[in-house]
């Protein structure tokens, strides 16, 4: 099942220099591992265990996740606008999946 | 021991039995931590991380633990020469301390970033930041948990 997750950039320009802000909520169990099912067994863990995001092909932040990120995962962070160009962001599932969203930045 | 005590011995020996219970459970927690002092030492490398410059932002009682917002920012010009790498959070309760960790470079332009955790309990989170001239700076915030958030 493809999940889309959902990325909101605070301006679609920037100026050279420009500080934008992400948001972006995917939406994801983040199962603990520490959870137990109605038979007592353990429900195996099950999280998106990390986040890139990229602009131009530049990591501009990263992210390891652990259990203790809530479900639906929330993220927030800044970059500095330097160049127009595809801005991604990728989750990395425990179970080698993917899960990517993209948006785009012009930089005047 | 004769087994005729009068009232005030009988009491005192009740008071007794009571802080040595209180005692003997408060020691309990302390054994019960997580590996929280581990994963900072494993972080910092061993390093002492001074107080200041990261700034730790959540709410002073989360009423429900599932979700509880958090924002980490780090005082910082972010350019090449001085700039943040680094930020662990961990959680001193929790079943496992690590929380999440933040990688940051000079493209980030601002050190902060948010997003929410879940907590078991009522406990410390504590942030530290590494920045690239191999210095450490720590911050920690107490967060009181009404409904634990690990499904237990």
């Amino acid at each position: 099942m493809a999940v889309k997750p959902r990325i909101k950039l605070d301006k679609k320009e920037a100026k050279k220099g420009d500080i934008v802000e992400v948001k972006a909520l995917v939406q994801h169990v983040m199962e603990s591992g520490q959870r137990k099912d109605s038979a007592g067994k353990p429900i195996p863990r099950k999280i998106l265990n990390k986040f890139t995001c990229t602009v131009n092909g530049k990591q501009v932040f990263a992210a390891d996740f652990e259990p203790a990120i809530s479900a639906n995962p929330y993220i927030q962070f800044k970059f500095r606008a330097e160049e127009s160009g595809p801005v991604v962001l990728t989750w990395f599932d425990d179970d080698g999946s993917k899960i990517v969203g993209e948006e785009l930045i012009k930089v005047n | 021991m004769t087994p005729n005590f009068n009232r005030r011995q009988a009491l005192a020996l009740g008071a007794g039995a009571m802080s040595v219970a209180v005692l003997g459970s408060s020691s309990v927690p302390a054994l019960a931590k997580n590996d929280a002092d581990d994963a900072i030492k494993k972080f910092t490398g061993g390093k002492a991380a001074a107080q200041g410059r990261v700034k730790l932002d959540l709410p002073e009682i989360a009423e429900n633990g599932n979700t509880v917002p958090i924002t980490v920012s780090v005082d910082s010009p972010m350019t090449a020469q001085s700039h943040v790498t680094e930020v662990l959070v961990v959680a001193d309760e929790n079943p496992r301390a690590g929380v999440v960790t933040f990688h940051f470079s000079p493209a980030s332009g601002v050190a902060e970033a948010n997003t929410r955790i879940r907590l078991a309990k009522t406990q410390n989170v504590i942030a530290v930041a590494k920045m690239n001239d191999g210095s450490f700076f720590t911050a920690s915030k107490q967060v009181k948990v009404t409904i634990g958030g690990c499904g237990g």
